[in-house]
């Protein structure tokens, strides 16, 4: 058995919210990663060594805030520079954009998902995350770490299947297509209202 | 032990809001990420909440005293306090809230002065059962410390 060193993986979280930061801190502590939480996402990208205009990687006296991550998850609505600004800032720049990047949102807007999932987002959680949303972190880190090899993320379609209240969506990559969008079959299960969690749907656009 | 006794009533206080729909299943996440490790996490969460909670309906309060409303600054608050209410789990102060935006919507302003009043009698109710809980909370705790020591 290798012991795949429990290397702690380093996330940057992106959040206005004081609350949601303290919530998503601990729900990643728990799930054993480091965690550094930050306010908006010009702080992000200070703290990731973001340079305008990089068309090739830094070489002279790195940034001292520049830290390595191995994922970054941001809530959508800030003020400011939004989740979707952010993610097109990582995205675009050729040191960050292999840097996988997960967007939050309390608002279950389809339109606005599949733009973040178009955008490179590799998933959308809808708020309040739960520690078993943060199950699918892993296999894009694992990804983003092993960068250049094809990762089957089978463990994907697996949990879209026995995760019934699973309310995040995987974009995946081109070979998985399938098991992409979250369906909506999930709504006629008949949750009980409390445990009603809002759901991707593509023909209601209104949740609560 | 009083220990023993304490901790009944927290867990039936801590019922009765799930039973009056005051909190919902995502409070429940919130006691599942404390443990040993992180013992204040409920209590610091909640305190946050409440202040945070204050502030916003402090300024909620000033922008509905305009006689010309500022719809999208009233909506802006309301959504994070619908925001913070449902990460906490105040689940009666969030529908609150989303009744709010409806009235900010349709700029109605009558409707928003009783939406506010509303998400105000929520929050303060809830308050409330939050300063019994944390109160009882840190009787145990230090009943707990003195057993060890």
């Amino acid at each position: 058995m290798t012991v795949e060193a429990e290397a702690q993986f380093h996330v940057l979280a992106v959040d206005d919210s004081l609350i949601d930061r303290k919530l998503i801190e601990r729900l990643l502590k728990t799930s054993s990663y480091q965690v550094t939480t930050v306010e908006s996402g010009s702080k992000a990208l200070e703290l990731l060594g973001f340079r305008e205009d990089q068309s090739s990687t830094p070489s002279v006296s790195p940034n001292q805030h520049e830290i390595e991550v191995n994922l970054v998850i941001t809530d959508y609505c800030m003020p400011g520079m939004t989740g979707y600004d952010l993610l097109k800032k990582i995205k675009g720049s050729s040191s960050l954009k292999d840097i996988p990047v997960v967007i939050m949102s309390s608002e279950n807007v389809p339109s606005r998902i599949s733009r973040c999932l178009e955008g490179g987002a590799e998933e959308f959680f809808l708020k309040p995350v739960q520690l078993s949303d943060l199950k699918r972190l892993r296999p894009h880190i694992l990804k983003g770490k092993s960068n250049g090899k094809e990762q089957k993320p089978e463990q994907q379609q697996q949990e879209n299947n026995n995760n019934n209240d699973s309310s995040s969506i995987s974009s995946g990559s081109s070979n998985n297509q399938s098991n992409k969008r979250k369906a909506m079959d999930a709504m006629d299960e008949g949750l009980s209202p409390e445990r009603t969690r809002p759901r991707f749907s593509s023909d209601s656009l209104t949740v609560v | 032990m009083a220990a023993t006794a304490l901790r009944e009533q927290l867990n039936g206080l801590v019922n009765s809001m799930f039973a009056e729909g005051l909190l919902d299943q995502q409070f429940q996440q919130l006691q599942m990420l404390q443990d040993g490790s992180t013992p204040g996490f409920v209590a610091e969460v909640v305190t946050l909440f409440c202040e945070d909670s204050e502030r916003i309906l402090t300024e909620l309060t000033k922008l509905m005293d305009q006689a010309l409303v500022d719809y999208s600054k009233v909506d802006a608050y309301v959504h994070q306090l619908k925001g913070s209410s449902s990460s906490v789990g105040a689940q009666n102060v969030k529908l609150a809230c989303i009744q709010f935006r409806q009235f900010c919507e349709e700029n109605n302003k009558e409707g928003c002065v009783r939406a506010l009043n509303v998400v105000k009698h929520e929050y303060y109710r809830l308050r409330s059962k939050f300063e019994t809980m944390l109160q009882l909370e840190s009787r145990i705790q230090a009943y707990e410390n003195k057993q060890q020591n």
